[in-house]
């Protein structure tokens, strides 16, 4: 079996890297990051752009050398990606901060309002409801990071860190702030809005769930297969009919009913900037459903049913 | 933020690409800039003819507001020639500079009367003055393609006086502008209200002062490395993300 030589070369300078020989045919890209990372320390894999060409796209970890188009000794291109950190610690990281930081609020514990009213509760029972409610989504989302998502990126570049708890935990706060504050004002309806609005966010919460669990079943434990998304038995999940993202449809339901559930204008915003980003998001993937599947349903929207 | 799935594309800017615009667009754009110019020298002279006449900058602001709002807001235009792309410059370096300017216009000078004889309002005031005549000079003569060296050498050089000169203007008005602020409790929200809701204006005022610290740095700094490829011809290498 014949050999390859592969050099690396920085896709800027040009610099010659490093210089592997007697590589196998059939090692992946994945193997040759692991060996490049053998002779520079600081890089390791995961933080690794690998290319054929200085800018092009970067290659799949899976790809096969002998596949690739190049000669018995390749020529490879690096970039460093920067520092990279794990897409299962930033959800989490994200989603405890407002889980820990609203129940602070809650709870009233001081320095936040008035020290008459440390460690009081709200007389609104719309408030109590409204901490269950604003829990419950929180604990999902960590359960589904741990159990139920499959990433097809294990990492990130580090700085997404700062700037995701900055934007979660920063609203989490305004929220809480005044929802729970003493002078909270409770919806001008009373009860029946509170009703209509716990069935939406109940009903788009299970809805949500449906569709990460429809998606975690496209796609076979430790691959990274992509496959189009179809209706299951779940009821819930029909809305793949009408949408390619249904999960974002729904999540943008449940906020929906959490602001008239609250009648609170800071979270009114908080649901239109993550209405703004899921749907940037939407078109995104729907763009990529549509470039890799010729045979893609045509009636699906983005993220909302004929509009967008 | 955590984005969807990303096909590990790289998008390079191409800055060497030969960029060209519709007639339609150029003439637009050259009327523009004329047009604000003229704006921006209109003011000069009054201003002038104000401080010569009258001999102090007392009720000069009031004299000359309304044609500075016409001309400043009439500059929002230029975020949507970015966006639209007759422009190549980014939305968001524009959009900043332009909503810094609104903000100071019609949410400082227009709303808190009692600072508009403040002598940094004058300083601001005769800074962006200058800055813009020689900007929108610049884009005019560039548009034709007759663009005079000294203009150039202006547009790239004198923003390093004026730029820190015209924050430290507009700081000190809205510095000064504070304790009225306070007291009037103007443009704030109270709670209880139906939509449990708060704004203090006074400590938004706060928080936009402190937002120069990371703001003018990075609009400066643009400028600096403008500067470095116009004038010394720098080629930068694009930082990709």
């Amino acid at each position: 079996m014949k050999h390859y030589e592969v050099e690396i070369l920085d896709a800027k300078t040009k610099e010659k890297l490093c210089f592997l020989d007697k590589v196998e045919p059939t090692a992946t890209v994945g193997e040759i990051k692991g060996m490049f990372h053998k002779s520079h320390a600081q890089w390791y894999p995961a933080r690794q752009s690998i290319r054929l060409d200085p800018k092009g796209k970067s290659l799949k970890d899976e790809d096969i050398l002998q596949n690739l188009p190049v000669g018995t000794t390749a020529t490879l291109y690096f970039r460093d990606l920067g520092a990279q950190i794990s897409w299962v610690t930033v959800f989490l990281t994200e989603y405890a901060g407002p889980l820990l930081i609203y129940l602070m609020f809650y709870f009233r514990v001081p320095f936040i309002y008035s020290p008459k009213y440390d460690f009081t509760t709200s007389k609104h029972w719309v408030v109590h409801l409204a901490c269950m409610c604003h829990s419950f989504h929180y604990v999902k989302r960590l359960l589904e990071t741990l159990f139920v998502h499959r990433f097809s990126h294990g990492t990130m570049p580090l700085r997404n860190i700062f700037k995701n708890c900055a934007y979660y935990w920063g609203f989490a706060a305004w929220m809480a702030y005044y929802i729970n504050h003493p002078l909270y004002t409770p919806p001008a309806y009373g009860e029946e809005q509170i009703k209509v609005a716990l069935v939406i966010f109940l009903f788009c919460q299970i809805g949500n769930f449906s569709i990460h669990i429809a998606l975690r079943n496209l796609r076979p434990p430790g691959s990274k297969t992509r496959k189009i998304p179809y209706p299951t038995k779940n009821p819930f999940t029909w809305l793949f009919l009408l949408v390619s993202c249904p999960n974002y449809t729904y999540e943008v339901g449940s906020w929906v009913g959490f602001t008239v559930m609250t009648q609170c204008l800071p979270v009114a915003f908080f649901t239109l900037v993550g209405f703004i980003q899921m749907t940037i998001w939407a078109k995104g993937k729907h763009r990529s459903y549509l470039k890799e599947f010729r045979d893609y349903p045509p009636l699906r929207s983005p993220i909302l049913p004929f509009m967008l | 933020m955590a984005s969807g799935e990303d096909d590990g594309s790289v998008e390079e800017k191409d800055n060497h690409k030969k960029r060209t615009i519709s007639p339609f667009a150029l003439a637009w754009l050259t009327f523009y800039n004329i047009a604000m110019t003229a704006g921006w020298m209109v003011l000069a002279v009054a201003m002038i003819r104000f401080y010569f006449e009258k001999g102090t900058h007392k009720g000069l602001y009031k004299s000359i507001s309304k044609t500075l709002k016409f001309f400043q807001t009439f500059a929002v235009l230029e975020i949507l020639h970015c966006a639209v792309g007759i422009v190549h410059t980014s939305v968001i370096v524009t959009g900043v500079q332009v909503s810094s300017r609104i903000f100071m216009v019609w949410f400082v000078t227009n709303s808190i009367k009692q600072i508009q004889n403040e002598e940094s309002v004058l300083l601001f005031l005769v800074v962006w003055t200058v800055t813009e005549i020689t900007r929108y000079s610049f884009y005019t003569f560039n548009l034709l393609n007759h663009l005079p060296y000294f203009i150039k050498w202006a547009r790239y050089n004198l923003f390093i006086i004026l730029y820190p000169v015209g924050v430290a203007g507009e700081l000190m008005t809205i510095y000064a502008a504070l304790p009225i602020v306070q007291k009037s409790g103007m443009l704030s929200v109270r709670l209880p209200n139906k939509y449990n809701v708060s704004f203090d204006y006074y400590y938004f005022l706060i928080i936009v002062m402190i937002s120069y610290i990371p703001l003018f740095p990075q609009l400066f700094l643009h400028m600096l490395r403008q500067r470095r490829k116009v004038l010394h011809g720098e080629v930068f290498v694009e930082k990709d993300d």
